[in-house]
């Protein structure tokens, strides 16, 4: 299977579920933006994308290309420690137009998983598995499809909101070098669309990472 | 005018692919800054040899910036910092600064073995270009120049992908010991033209099928490669290997 065995295939892997995982942060993010101007708005999303079946569908699928793109990171990354040779370089020199971020997606994949991990405890654990798992509210939480009250309760502890900034700034950083690194790797890239598709990609990125973050600086700051 | 600097150097040894390798270190004194690189090599050579010392061992031939067979890790850079387009052999030592400490090492990767010092085995570019890095078409007697019309973009970036001269400096720069660069301007010579165009499929696919077998890593488009080339190939050239790979990789 040439998505496996060899080394464009597997980029051809990470392009294509980044680019899907790029697609999820957009709707993800688009959804957030709700609970800025309405608690009753965001809720009705919340219940909608309760323990619905197509809901756990989506969520299945969406974590199956995570733990694919995380493992097809570590696999590239192990090949490439490999083809690198044990020897270093006594000294280093980065080129200008070498991006800090382009060199170090391992390490930001890293940070992001483990903010990732985290938001699946304050909101997904709270909300739709212990709607799955029949649990009226685990630890005195307020009601399963209360979205709302989930946000209000975890940005009003200041270390969430520091996490969630700093994740979001990991996030920033991995996208920024992702997404023209994806077009690249599928080959719709070229002396002009490169530039196109660095400049598209930044755009793209900040302005999802500025609609996550108004949510956290709105609860963090500005509780009702 | 012509100033003279005095410098260390501090330079690579290695006895073969298997030894673990050290610096060793020689005060160099008063060189023309108009001595090239190399030429300083040469001295530091004799040095060595006048003291009874075993000389340093580095790759060269042309000197003239045609062949590509200089391959010198300098300061950090492949090649070290000459003007654009340039390799080792153009490197003069007007770069550097009076009491500099100057590091020289190999081309560091797992597809390139050291042969001796500075000297590495780049063979596995050629048993790339074996796999595929050819026309086999009969072409009988040469036809007139314009039997075939080829846009003269095309011609022009046909070209530059030829320039390059397979150094391996775009693999000693990447973190990832990748050869794409090598192989995309390889694939990319071809693949701009008609007369390459009949076996572009066939192509693409043995060339990253031999560069992944010789152990070369896998592509992450930091950009290293394309800032290092002495040649100015372009990334652009990567691209169109994935989608020639792609393309080929789906009509099967």
């Amino acid at each position: 299977m040439w998505l496996i065995d060899s080394s464009i295939g597997r980029k051809v892997v990470m392009s294509v579920s980044g680019i899907a995982l790029i697609l999820f942060l957009t709707f993800h993010a688009s959804m957030n933006v709700v609970a800025l101007f309405s608690a009753e708005g965001y809720n009705m999303i919340c219940e909608f994308l309760g323990a619905n079946w197509y809901a756990v569908v989506a969520t299945i699928g969406l974590g199956a290309l995570v733990v694919v793109h995380f493992v097809m990171a570590f696999i590239l990354n192990y090949q490439n420690r490999k083809a690198r040779g044990n020897n270093a370089y006594a000294v280093t020199n980065k080129p200008e137009q070498v991006e800090w971020a382009s060199q170090n997606m391992l390490v930001l994949g890293i940070i992001i998983i483990l903010g990732m991990l985290l938001h699946l405890f304050n909101f997904w654990y709270n909300m739709m598995f212990a709607e799955l798992a029949g649990l009226a509210g685990p630890f005195d939480n307020p009601s399963p499809s209360d979205g709302y009250a989930f946000i209000v309760k975890t940005f009003s502890n200041p270390v969430y909101s520091v996490i969630y900034v700093l994740w979001l700034i990991a996030l920033w950083f991995h996208l920024t070098h992702g997404f023209w690194s994806a077009m690249q790797t599928l080959g719709v890239s070229g002396k002009i669309w490169f530039n196109r598709w660095k400049v598209i990609g930044f755009v793209f990125s900040t302005i999802i990472i500025l609609m996550f973050l108004a949510v956290v600086v709105k609860f963090s700051l500005f509780a009702a | 005018m012509a100033k003279n600097i005095s410098f260390t150097i501090k330079y690579w040894k290695q006895n073969g692919p298997k030894d673990k390798g050290h610096f060793d270190t020689h005060e160099m004194k008063n060189v023309p800054d108009d001595t090239s690189f190399l030429e300083m090599l040469d001295m530091l050579n004799e040095e060595l040899i006048n003291e009874g010392q075993e000389p340093f061992v580095f790759d060269h031939d042309c000197r003239e910036g045609i062949c590509g067979m200089c391959s010198l890790y300098i300061n950090g850079t492949p090649h070290g910092k000459t003007e654009r387009g340039a390799t080792t052999c153009q490197l003069y030592m007007r770069k550097f600064n009076d009491g500099d400490v100057i590091t020289v090492e190999p081309w560091r990767s797992a597809g390139f073995p050291v042969i001796k010092d500075c000297m590495v085995d780049r063979s596995a570019f050629d048993k790339i270009i074996q796999a595929g890095g050819y026309t086999s078409v009969r072409t009988g007697q040469p036809q007139d120049a314009n039997a075939i019309l080829i846009p003269k973009q095309d011609a022009d970036e046909a070209m530059d992908c030829a320039t390059c001269i397979g150094c391996g400096a775009c693999v000693a720069a990447c973190k990832n010991g990748s050869a794409m660069l090598f192989v995309s301007s390889k694939v990319s010579q071809l693949a701009l033209l008609p007369q390459g165009r009949p076996e572009a499929a066939k192509r693409a696919k043995a060339m990253v099928a031999r560069m992944d077998e010789l152990g070369f890593g896998n592509c992450t488009n930091t950009r290293a490669c394309e800032a290092v080339c002495p040649k100015c190939e372009s990334i652009s050239n990567i691209a169109r290997l994935n989608r020639e790979f792609i393309k080929a990789k789906l009509n099967d």
